[in-house]
């Protein structure tokens, strides 16, 4: 899925983004509001630059237009998997990040996320999963990890996960299963500016996945156990 | 009394570093909170998903803490291990209490548990973030076998302080994956020495993505972990902006060394080749004024 | 997984109200043992869910060995199995059943 047309849809009185390298950046206009935009395209390798750029452009945001909603738009192909990146410290990069979409969020900044290609976890978990509101195109898919890897760790035969990845909604990577479970809002299709401007509208700050992810019967026990470990 | 963090299970360790008997278990074994992904797939369960929360006092201080048991599943968040962090993160914000503890040895989302291991991580982030945002002190410690990896290399990297012993590892992608996407001269997942330069104890302590270095002792990981409470450390826009610009610098002075000696070297440590020998008294004390903060 | 159940009695019970007890992981070659006690039940219950099938006879026989060294009533035991061998499984046996009615904390 291309970027532009996506940005098109999205925010259809205009915007500036633009891409450098596999990183967006910019602003949309869609209706009254206007977005700060941060995103990837080309199915991005997130290592240590692109996460630093992205909480760079989120920064920018708290300290030069308060209150100004910010819209991910995610397409990832998941963290990069070098020895570098490690070496360097992504995990605090991407730490770094996700605590700056924490204190925009607490700064009063809306955060919605668009999944609009793909998104595997180490490239989605510090951006858009941070999001008040978090959706995907239709045919978008989120994965853990890479068969192969996941075969390795879990020392079970490719093809048995496969078999898995076909048949159960824990493991298959469609977007819609992820709505089931709660971690995505909805998924969005024709009028993307309509439903981007709902999402802006409907979005808070509390982290209502669990609740979602139950009363859509995807996530049987996970809100009643953080209940449970609340009160208990 | 056993000392070593690294050979303690996760009750042994957490009954070791808060204060004598001020333990109480939330969702105790007898609750049975089992898995059921581990179930449908005929795996073994544990009766408290491999993780124990509860509350305590540390130094007399009153707090809630976490324990991963890194020989079930490798410490791996399941849906409801995950929940049961993700709830008593939400504990001790309505709570008040003095801080969070998380004694984290895990390889990240339980892979078995696939989708529903990477929301409860997600929930985990969030909710160390938020719990930090409202006030209250989360810290982590790693000093197991198992390391910290995976998406909750990102939850740890969350916490205000991060304790580590030279055993412990701190990572985002394993060595081993690593290795199966890009080759063994990626990354050598058997050369130890090389795993250990790059995601060990000592080089997160240099680096600064470990803030205290200890021993592999529990009584060095309570007291690093009660002074660590003590010490506080809020989360808003001025600290993000310093961490920012630590990590810019970061990627300036080490981004193109091709292994940690050449960044502890760069750092002005004079024989790096020798870091890995040194004790850790001796290593702290060398790097007072060298390591990043 | 295998699950298997079995039932001692002419036991004694503990001489006071206890606290449930938990020892060990499950880990390869380890198992957890939960001890806790049983209202209703007068009776020494066991349940094991285990990852090594076909092996009843052994685990009847470690259970009667355990029984025999502590004949205890009114408990509910509950194992966690992870093919843990005979010599292990009866370790834990005995460290849970010293956490549960010995003097010190669980």
């Amino acid at each position: 899925m291309d970027w532009r047309d996506v940005a098109r849809r999205l925010f259809p009185d205009g915007h500036d983004i633009v891409a450098d390298g596999d990183l967006l950046s910019g602003a949309g206009r869609c209706g009254d509001a206007t977005f700060a935009v941060v995103g990837s395209t080309n199915h991005a390798e997130a290592g240590v630059e692109i996460a630093l750029a992205m909480a760079r452009l989120v920064l920018a945001t708290m300290r030069d237009h308060a209150g100004r909603p910010i819209l991910f738009l995610v397409d990832t192909s998941g963290q990069r998997l070098r020895h570098r990146d490690e070496l360097l410290g992504i995990n605090r990069c991407m730490a770094h990040l996700a605590k700056c979409v924490e204190v925009a969020r607490a700064r009063g900044h809306r955060v919605v996320a668009l999944v609009y290609d793909q998104a595997l976890s180490g490239g989605f978990l510090a951006s858009g999963m941070m999001a008040d509101v978090c959706a995907a195109l239709p045919e978008a898919e989120i994965r853990v990890m890479n068969l192969p890897a996941m075969a390795r760790v879990t020392r079970q035969p490719e093809e048995r996960l496969r078999a898995l990845a076909a048949t159960s909604p824990v493991f298959a990577p469609g977007a819609i299963n992820y709505v089931r479970m709660g971690a995505i809002d909805a998924l969005w299709d024709g009028d993307l500016a309509a439903h981007l401007l709902a999402a802006l509208r409907d979005a808070a700050p509390d982290d209502v996945r669990r609740d979602a992810g139950l009363a859509r019967g995807g996530r049987a026990l996970a809100a009643p156990i953080a209940a449970r470990a609340a009160v208990e | 009394m056993m000392q070593s963090y690294y050979e303690a299970t996760a009750r042994e360790r957490l009954a070791a570093i808060v204060d004598a008997g001020s333990l109480r278990e939330i969702l105790p074994p007898p609750a049975r909170t089992l898995s059921p992904h581990l179930m449908a797939l005929d795996l073994p369960t544990a009766f408290d998903d491999g993780v124990i929360i509860g509350s305590a006092t540390l130094a007399g201080l009153p707090i809630l803490a976490a324990a991963q048991e890194g020989g079930f599943m490798g410490g791996a968040v399941g849906e409801v291990h995950g929940a049961k962090i993700a709830g008593l993160l939400a504990r001790a914000v309505a709570t008040r209490v003095a801080g969070v503890v998380l004694l984290l040895e895990t390889g990240g989302v339980r892979l078995q548990e696939a989708n529903a291991g990477l929301i409860a991580v997600s929930e985990i982030i969030r909710a160390i973030c938020a719990t930090r945002v409202a006030g209250i002190p989360v810290v982590a410690a790693i000093g197991g076998q198992y390391g910290c990896f995976g998406g909750m290399g990102i939850a740890a990297s969350c916490c205000g302080t991060v304790v580590m012993s030279e055993e412990g590892r701190l990572g985002l992608s394993g060595p081993e994956v690593i290795e199966t996407a890009h080759g063994v001269d990626e990354f050598d997942s058997r050369d130890r020495a090389l795993v250990w330069r790059t995601v060990g104890g000592k080089h997160r302590y240099l680096l600064g993505d470990a803030q205290v270095l200890v021993d592999d002792r529990l009584d060095a990981f309570r007291d690093a972990l009660a002074a660590a409470l003590r010490a506080g450390g809020r989360l808003d826009l001025a600290a993000l902006e310093r961490e920012h610009a630590m990590l810019a610098r970061r990627l300036d002075a080490y981004g193109t060394c091709r292994d940690a000696e050449e960044i502890w070297r760069a750092m002005g440590i004079e024989a790096p080749q020798d870091v890995p020998m040194l004790p850790t008294d001796v290593l702290v004390a060398a790097c007072k004024s060298r390591r990043a903060a | 997984m295998e699950r298997l159940a079995f039932r001692f009695d002419g036991g004694v019970p503990a001489a006071s109200a206890r606290q449930p007890c938990i020892v060990g992981v499950v880990a390869s070659g380890n198992l957890e043992v939960l001890i806790e006690p049983s209202a209703s039940d007068s009776a020494c219950a066991i349940e094991i869910n285990t990852a090594a099938h076909g092996f009843r006879a052994t685990w009847q026989a470690v259970m009667a060995d355990f029984f025999a060294r502590h004949p205890i009533a009114g408990v509910r035991i509950s194992i966690n199995d992870a093919g843990a061998t005979p010599a292990i499984v009866s370790l834990r046996l005995d460290q849970a059943f010293e956490a549960y009615a010995g003097d010190g904390a669980p």
